[in-house]
């Protein structure tokens, strides 16, 4: 089960990274959330995949799901969440001032 | 007692919040935003004293004993940086006046500034490594807004680049710690050095080691990642360039001093030998960098970089000087930078550009900040008798004891580079003919005593070393000896 899961992240992580590499700001952006649901299912699998009752120490259970890689995980699509909508919010303003969408057309030195 | 360890977080916190209600009374906003300044700052001082008269407090939060809650410490090495940050956060709340628009004043600015203190202090006390991860994004969140604050088109083109870099060496990081998670079972530090050293698997460990050091340098702007930190430091407002540039780099180098004295020191010969070449060359980089800028606010953004290569090199070299010169390093640099960012946003505003060609002769309008901007310089370049000799001065004798001369060479040089780099500023903008710019804007007298302060503090950091460095050896030996860390933590105390 791990081997399909760390494949799956593996694959999520190549998109993600592709993307990343496109021109496109909204391209760029889908990339950024394919990297953290990448990144987060990576952590799951790294904390071992385990069938068991929920991690509350009562009498009687044997095995138990590990509780940490979940806190970890929920705390982590929280911000990945805030940051996403955050960038989608820069990207729209900035395309507006700027006039283009393309990263080609955003360098520059111009400071003033 | 040990609930004052939350207090560093809490304070700038809620004043963020509180000055978030007040925002259209600017004058209330401002007098309530130096008043938290100021006392988070004593309370920052009073801090430091207790921790090193009674020794460091442990904050386990929730009452969660160590290795499974979260925990905060308050060390000597995050005390005297909570308390330096809290230095720079009143310096900045007090320049903002003069340099921001009360429209965007009234935008919830201080709000801003004092969530991204509150991230800044999170990271340098907590003990967890996961915990460092969110208050990075804490502070990382606040920067986001600052380095838009204003909305101006350049602002937002390079805000793109530093959102998605950022973004990116987050979800490394992450990724990073979950590796660590599934090696060592734990994301405690303290737990995490304990089970490092026990560990039949350096190799692994190492190479974990290794991606969590590209993750920090890309946030700490080391040779090569740093291409995307000289322009987007200097678009925003200077107050938010002060407060990034003295800060948010820090933070990065912090937590390599951190992780790799603590947990990641398993392979000494791969780990220094990639400290030491990493940071030589981020110091030759970042001065050509500044060498080759003809914008002042960029000759300021590029001398960050050189700074961090110092501060690379002294981890790497891993011994008494070389530990104690890369902290020293680390205070003055934060506060001198905070200075020479003040100073830079002055010139350029009082100039009416940042260009320096197109400047010239305003130490006969302006001698204060001109004399001011040249003993920051002197600072930066490490001229004795200012603080960044001492710094130096502690690095080339560790480089020496550990053998390794292309390191001192390359450290003298990059230090008589970055001497050329601001001296060449200071004479293009303040001597030579050049129209005598003669409009006494608001900026120069306001401006400048908070840039007073801070130069204070720098020359009192090299003046006044003989009361601050035996602090500071203190930390370099405790930094030395993880099981002290180690103990502190997971035993509850010396």
């Amino acid at each position: 089960m791990e081997i399909i899961m760390i494949v799956l992240a593996g694959i999520l992580f190549g998109f993600a990274v592709y993307n990343i590499l496109q021109k496109q700001l909204l391209r760029i952006i889908i990339g950024t959330a394919l990297l953290s649901h990448a990144a987060h299912l990576f952590i799951l699998t790294m904390g071992k995949l385990k069938r068991g009752s929920s991690p509350v120490l009562t009498e009687g259970t044997e095995s138990y799901s590990d509780p940490l890689p979940q806190a970890l995980i929920l705390t982590s699509i929280v911000i990945s969440f805030g940051v996403t909508s955050l960038l989608l919010v820069l990207a729209y303003r900035a395309v507006k001032t700027n006039g283009t969408d393309n990263m080609e057309e955003l360098r520059g030195n111009d400071h003033d | 007692m040990t609930n004052f360890a939350i207090l560093p977080i809490l304070i700038p916190f809620i004043a963020g919040i509180l000055l978030a209600f007040t925002h259209n009374r600017i004058l209330l906003t401002r007098r309530l935003a130096m008043l938290f300044a100021i006392v988070h700052l004593m309370t920052m001082g009073f801090l430091l004293y207790k921790v090193l008269v009674d020794g460091s407090i442990v904050l386990e939060a929730g009452d969660w004993s160590a290795p499974y809650g979260i925990i905060l410490v308050l060390d000597p090495l995050s005390t005297l940086l909570v308390l330096t940050s809290s230095i720079i956060l009143l310096a900045v709340v007090w320049y903002a006046p003069a340099s921001v628009s009360e429209e965007q004043e009234g935008f919830y600015f201080y709000t801003f500034v004092f969530l991204l203190v509150t991230g800044v202090s999170g990271a340098f006390i907590t003990g967890d490594l996961f915990n460092l991860f969110v208050f990075f994004e804490v502070l990382l969140m606040a920067s986001y807004a600052l380095i838009t604050h204003g909305g101006k088109k350049v602002q937002l083109r390079e805000s793109i680049k530093y959102v998605l870099i950022n973004l990116f060496s987050s979800m490394l990081f992450v990724t990073a710690v979950s590796y660590i998670y599934a090696v060592l079972g734990t994301v405690n530090m303290a737990q995490l050095a304990e089970r490092a050293a026990a560990s039949d698997q350096p190799g692994i460990i190492t190479t974990v080691a290794i991606l969590l050091f590209f993750v920090f340098a890309t946030k700490g702007a080391a040779f090569p990642l740093y291409y995307w930190m000289p322009h987007s430091y200097i678009v925003p407002n200077p107050v938010v360039s002060a407060l990034f540039g003295a800060l948010l780099t820090k933070v990065g180098v912090y937590s390599l001093i951190r992780t790799f004295t603590l947990i990641f020191h398993q392979q000494p010969e791969i780990m220094d030998q990639l400290f030491i070449w990493v940071g030589n060359l981020t110091m030759l980089f970042g001065v050509i960098g500044a060498l080759a800028s003809r914008n002042i606010k960029l000759i300021v953004a590029y001398n960050i970089i050189p700074a961090i290569g110092f501060m690379l090199v002294g981890i790497g070299i891993f011994n008494h000087d070389g530990l104690s010169g890369s902290i020293y390093y680390l205070l003055q640099d934060m506060i001198v930078k905070a200075a020479l960012f003040l100073l830079a946003g002055t010139i350029a505003a009082v100039a009416g550009t940042s260009d320096i060609n197109k400047m010239g002769g305003m130490i006969r309008s302006h001698p204060v900040l001109g004399w001011m901007f040249f003993i920051a310089g002197l600072v930066l370049a490490g001229v004795p008798p200012f603080s960044g000799f001492i710094g130096k001065l502690l690095l080339v004798r560790g480089a020496f004891e550990k053998g390794e001369t292309t390191t001192v060479i390359i450290m003298l040089l990059t230090s008589l580079l970055i001497l050329l780099s601001i001296v060449r500023a200071f004479i293009r903008i303040f001597w030579g003919e050049g129209e005598a710019i003669k409009q006494q804007t608001r900026h120069s007298a306001r401006s400048l005593l908070p840039a007073g302060l801070l130069m204070l503090f720098t020359v009192f950091l090299g003046i006044g070393a003989e009361a601050i460095l035996p602090t500071v050896q203190q930390i370099s030996d405790y930094l030395l000896n993880p099981q002290e860390y180690i103990d502190l933590v997971l035993k509850g105390g010396r």
